[in-house]
């Protein structure tokens, strides 16, 4: 047990440790990097904890790929070094408004785990009967059944975030010349030269 | 507490007794992918360093041990350094899942092929890293194009993986290769194993999607401002990821360690070397591939990975699920 304690508390020294330099690390780039190696120990306790499955997607939906995507646009707008960070002295405008953000989830949390530790079975409205499966058979059979509904619409809602992501962005581009392949496929050289014969001082109108 | 540290020697023990004859094979395929592009061009390739010119990457390990390691000045050094390290890393812990034998596996974990798919894309990071920190403009034009490219295709490789996963039932890499015993899912699923190949050249970044690279316009792309073993470290990395995919690619489609047919002469071969000779079978492809294959454009390459990989994967699904639904054949757990 000392040794799955020693595991325990590595980790979750790095994940508070990461997540308070996600904050406090004045490059921005720097904060993408601690954010990585915070939900690459968050997974970690996941798979320390036997939820391997949720660990496993956890690196791959936020490690693999929308994290990739921050670091991809945090790049791209080449933000520079904040000037101003509350340990500096300066006043900023967003303090109140992440104080509030910051004291709602923590009200969350503490309401949360506290039903959880007064009654076990509060929250639960599953009819799962856990056994020796492993919990990917375990979720999978809770997701599939009880939740279905919360389900689609979660995809749903991703779907038409996607959507008005794509409309928001998209543009109509006039005078782009598309590539078809079939039409590339499909050319032979009888139909691919022409000739013509050509007048004196008339020249010839090519098709595009 | 001594048993711990019992357990833990004999782990490393085992870990070493996996990594060496990787990083040993790494630089074997270093060569033959030299050899099979020379041959397919009518040149001999490398073949003066030792028999067959087999120590040619040695020798070349060798150069780049005692070359100068060049930082740039305005490089961010930690993660100038750091962007190699985690590329080999990367590439080499994934190998603890891989089974080379129904007994012959470093950790034989529940969702074996979800920890390969974790890993596989997390490379990505490497090279973001090094193309970032170098602070130069052709590594940060790479390592955008290596991002947007592997994100793309991490998509199309993890449909594909939800497929053979339908036909097995089990996250468990052993029971992926076992379900194959009465068919190898390569003929079931077999434009399913095209499109892996493929996904798989441009997730490793291998000719013709080599664009991260692409000499032409990005002199070398993400890793032009690295030297000496810094340099030699990504090299390795990359071919050992090359080498992973073709492993997973042996173990989803190619039926892993088992043979062609059960049969006396075929199963004498012990279970490693059949594995060994798929890895090296879809190696033989990928260099072949890169000899013969023009590299790609970029706005063709993401055509081809959303446009037609992804809904084409996506359509195989819902045509996999159905057949197994309608057949009855879909695996039952024990549960």
């Amino acid at each position: 047990m000392i040794v799955h304690s020693i595991f325990f508390y590595f980790f979750s020294i790095i994940a508070i440790f990461s997540s308070l330099m996600v904050i406090t690390s004045r490059n921005t780039i720097n904060s993408v990097f601690f954010l990585i190696l915070d939900f690459i120990s968050v997974g970690c306790l996941f798979i320390m904890v036997g939820a391997e499955f949720l660990g496993m997607i956890l690196l791959i939906v936020y490690v693999g790929a929308v994290a990739v995507l921050f670091l991809f646009v945090v790049m791209m707008l080449n933000v520079a070094e904040q000037k101003n960070s509350w340990f500096t002295g300066k006043e900023t405008k967003h303090i109140h408004s992440g104080l509030i953000v910051g004291n709602l989830v923590l009200l969350e949390l503490l309401v949360v785990v506290g039903g959880w530790k007064y009654k076990d079975d509060l929250m639960s409205s599953s009819t799962l009967i856990l056994s020796n499966t492993s919990n990917t058979h375990q979720i999978g059979l809770v997701m599939y059944t009880d939740f279905i509904l919360y389900f689609q619409l979660a995809g749903v809602i991703l779907l038409l975030s996607m959507i008005g992501a794509i409309l928001l962005t998209f543009r109509e581009r006039v005078g782009v010349k598309r590539q078809s392949y079939i039409k590339q496929i499909s050319r032979n050289p009888s139909s691919a030269v022409e000739l013509k014969d050509v007048e004196s001082n008339k020249g010839v109108k090519i098709d595009d | 507490m001594l048993e711990y540290f019992q357990i833990l020697g004999q782990e490393v023990y085992k870990i070493l007794f996996l990594l060496v004859p990787i990083l040993v094979s790494v630089a074997m395929i270093v060569w033959l992918d030299r050899r099979v592009w020379g041959l397919v061009q009518k040149r001999r390739g490398p073949n003066v360093v030792g028999p067959f010119g087999l120590f040619q990457t040695l020798a070349d390990a060798l150069k780049y041990i005692f070359k100068e390691i060049i930082i740039p000045a305005s490089a961010n050094k930690v993660v100038f350094i750091l962007a190699p390290i985690v590329t080999m890393t990367l590439a080499l812990v994934a190998w603890a899942v891989i089974p080379m034998s129904e007994e012959l596996v470093l950790s034989d974990i529940n969702v074996g092929i979800l920890y390969l798919f974790a890993i596989s894309s997390l490379g990505v990071y490497g090279i973001i890293m090094g193309g970032w920190a170098s602070n130069s403009k052709y590594p940060f034009l790479g390592a955008i194009r290596s991002a947007a490219q592997m994100v793309s295709y991490e998509v199309s490789i993890g449909i594909i993986i939800i497929n053979v996963l339908l036909c097995v039932g089990s996250l468990n890499l052993k029971d992926i290769v076992l379900a194959q015993k009465d068919i190898w899912f390569i003929i079931p699923l077999f434009p399913m194993f095209v499109i892996f190949f493929i996904s798989a050249l441009a997730e490793t970044n291998r000719p013709p999607f080599d664009l991260p690279e692409a000499e032409a316009e990005l002199v070398a792309g993400y890793q032009t401002e690295y030297s000496g073993m810094m340099y030699a470290m990504f090299w390795l990395g990359e071919y050992a990821n090359i080498l992973l995919m073709c492993a997973m690619g042996s173990l989803l489609f190619l039926g892993g360690w088992l043979p062609i047919i059960d049969i006396y002469p075929l199963n004498i071969l012990p279970s490693p070397i059949w594995m060994i000779l798929k890895i090296l079978f879809l190696f033989f492809l990928f260099a072949l591939i890169k000899a013969i294959v023009p590299r790609y454009r970029y706005d063709q390459l993401m055509k081809l990975g959303w446009k037609i990989f992804l809904p084409f994967s996506l359509i195989y699904l819902v045509l996999t699920a159905s057949s197994l639904f309608y057949f009855d054949k879909l695996p039952k757990g024990n549960f």
